[in-house]
């Protein structure tokens, strides 16, 4: 087929959507809602996702590594006589510290691996915030606040202070804004703070940050890392945990099964330390999709149907075209461009309602309570989104009117012109 | 056009079968040869199979035995495209009602075959679609919609539409066979004309005796058989 085919096959098709606008349009909207309806959907879900996978990093690193001492072993009766029938009742969890031992060569180790971002040692306890009568539990980290930085990007996350007047005031403490707010301190008061073992230190507030997690900034607050050994009357080499930022976070499971083979304590990555969240992602994009799906799917059969009318109502002229010389694959152009055209400017103008939709849902207000601090539906405006709706759009347009495209091409010219 | 041979359509024993409701044979070992310029109709009783031959002729329909060769091309065993692409050269038609495209324009249906041909340029297709429907005393009509004219001037413009790539034989199925008999003349003196003036070769079929006794040569169909011609 010439281009001179294409041109004239275009030009019916052309003629024959203009001449029945009222049909054209109706096929045209129902892509049009269907892509628009998926492309606010996909915003709005993969905006959540995205905000909430955000929001989950930075509050837990990649790896953690810890010494797990819940973790259950072998008795010792099991451990002299592995193959007798052993039974051990009440035995408790060794009496260990949750101290990593030799954390400091731990800390110089991993750091020269290539694949780390940040590592960074912390020192963690329960502890109690006293402020007048008012007395909470929550829990105190020991950092190095620049290298907890790195992994946590905490700067941008302050909403009062500074990180460095952290290292220059030693009896400093960084407080998160749900718990500065309860205990009803502001920057530049002071707490006092007791641990389980009853040691008391009173600490002034220098800092208040606020993350966005509720569980994360009604607890936690920072303060120096040989502060927080202090407390809990420990020596300098006392560190409880290890946060690694990794290069590429999808290394993590990976070199967390290394570490841990390697160093024998517990290194926990963040898909399994986040497991529940991982599974929120997967429900949330296979709804998309499916609803998506049905409505191109819904779409798919208005033009199915609505071709199948056109090409009934105009057997006549398919029949004369086919006498004049027009070839089968000629007459299936002609009804291929009409549903190629409504499935293309159809979903070109639901790219646009779903930009629109997308903005709109942008606006509107979403208090996300004490949970997450959120004011508005985070929503995703990334072009790939816009591209796979046309590319759907445009495929399933092709599909729908490939069936009834290809009968035009099959009408037996003589039936018709004999007719009568 | 290959002007050496004298005649333009030749057919070898065709024969053709019907199947449903039972096996039949409706044409039975025709032997027809059609002269260059000829003006000849085909006419016999209903059933006689003249409607079935034309549609083998026409290459529209491929399910016969015997061959067929129009215009020094041999047809029998063309595919489905290649026969397409035949008519749109070769053949010509103009059926019982006019078959024109309701949403184009009268010059736009002229255009369709010879924009499909793709031969010329848009302009000169144009120049000659508005020469051809001057032959047919239609050029004023060229910018109306189709369905703005009256049967008769409709009929003019699928024989212009029949014109357009000069073709080298114009098939008619009962062309005069929904108009009046003014508007029968009206055809019938333009078929005339083409075939003493243009060198036309024409095939009509026919149940108007009026219209085939004034052709050039008469071939009676009878049982699936040439009866005389």
């Amino acid at each position: 087929m010439n281009l001179n085919s294409y041109k004239l096959s275009f030009s019916i098709a052309w003629v024959h959507l203009v001449s029945k606008p009222k049909q054209t349009i109706i096929a045209m909207l129902g892509v049009t809602f269907g892509i628009g309806m998926f492309i606010a959907l996909v915003s709005l879900m993969t905006g959540l996702n995205d905000f909430t996978e955000e929001i989950t990093m930075t509050s837990s690193p990649d790896i953690h590594i810890y010494h797990d001492i819940t973790e259950t072993r072998l008795s010792i009766l099991e451990q002299m006589n592995p193959n007798g029938l052993n039974q051990v009742h009440h035995q408790k969890p060794k009496d260990e510290t949750l101290r990593l031992r030799n954390a400091r060569q731990l800390l110089e180790l991993i750091r020269k691996d290539e694949r780390m971002q940040g590592v960074a040692p912390v020192l963690s306890s329960q502890v109690f915030y006293n402020y007048g009568p008012v007395q909470l539990n929550g829990l105190i980290l020991g950092v190095e606040i620049l290298e907890e930085d790195k992994l946590f990007d905490l700067k941008a996350k302050m909403k009062e202070g500074r990180l460095e007047d952290l290292l220059s005031y030693h009896e400093g403490i960084i407080m998160g804004s749900g718990l500065a707010k309860k205990l009803n301190v502001k920057k530049g008061d002071r707490v006092v703070i007791t641990t389980p073992q009853g040691f008391t230190r009173t600490l002034k507030v220098v800092g208040i940050f606020q993350i966005g997690i509720g569980t994360v900034d009604n607890v936690r607050s920072y303060a120096n890392i040989s502060m927080v050994q202090t407390i809990l009357q420990q020596e300098q080499s006392y560190i409880t945990d290890i946060n690694i930022k990794l290069k590429d976070r999808h290394l993590a499971k990976q070199v967390a099964n290394e570490l841990q083979a390697k160093f024998s304590y517990k290194a926990e990555d963040w898909e399994t330390a986040n497991a529940t969240f991982q599974t929120g992602v997967t429900i949330r994009n296979i709804i998309t999709y499916a609803v998506s799906f049905t409505l191109l799917i819904v779409a798919g059969f208005g033009i199915y149907n609505i071709l199948n009318m056109t090409i009934y109502n105009k057997m006549k002229d398919i029949a004369i075209l086919k006498a004049m010389g027009f070839a089968g694959r000629d007459v299936r152009s002609i009804f291929m461009i009409q549903s190629l055209a409504i499935g293309l400017v159809g979903g070109l103008i639901g790219l646009l309602v779903g930009f629109t939709l997308s903005l709109l849902i942008e606006r509107a207000p979403f208090d996300g309570g004490d949970v997450i601090s959120l004011d508005h539906f985070p929503v995703n405006f990334d072009s790939i989104y816009y591209i796979t709706g046309i590319i759907f759009g445009v495929v399933t347009t092709a599909v729908a009117g490939y069936m009834p495209s290809r009968k035009a091409a099959q009408v037996d010219p003589i039936e018709i012109l004999r007719g009568q | 056009m290959t002007m050496s041979l004298p005649y333009v359509l030749r057919t070898q024993s065709v024969t053709k079968y019907f199947y449903d409701p039972e096996k039949f044979q409706v044409l039975k070992h025709i032997n027809l040869t059609v002269n260059r310029g000829e003006f000849l109709s085909l006419v016999g009783k209903s059933g006689c199979g003249k409607s079935t031959l034309m549609y083998v002729l026409s290459t529209m329909d491929t399910d016969y035995q015997g061959q067929l060769e129009i215009a020094g091309i041999q047809l029998t065993g063309k595919s489905q495209n290649e026969l397409a692409q035949f008519r749109n050269r070769h053949i010509g038609f103009v059926f019982q009602f006019h078959y024109l495209l309701p949403e184009f324009t009268v010059l736009q249906n002229v255009m369709i075959p010879a924009l499909k041909l793709g031969q010329y340029s848009n302009e000169e297709i144009e120049h000659r679609a508005i020469e051809k429907l001057s032959v047919l005393g239609m050029q004023d009509h060229a910018k109306k919609r189709t369905s703005k004219l009256s049967g008769g001037q409709q009929q003019r413009v699928a024989i212009a539409r029949a014109l357009i790539n000069d073709p080298d034989i114009i098939m008619g199925d009962e062309p005069t066979g929904n108009l009046d008999s003014y508007n029968s003349n009206v055809v019938f003196d333009i078929f005339r004309e083409l075939t003493s003036v243009y060198k036309q070769t024409i095939i009509a079929v026919t149940h108007d005796d009026e219209f085939a006794k004034r052709t050039d040569r008469v071939v009676v169909m009878s049982d699936g058989q040439i009866a005389t011609s």
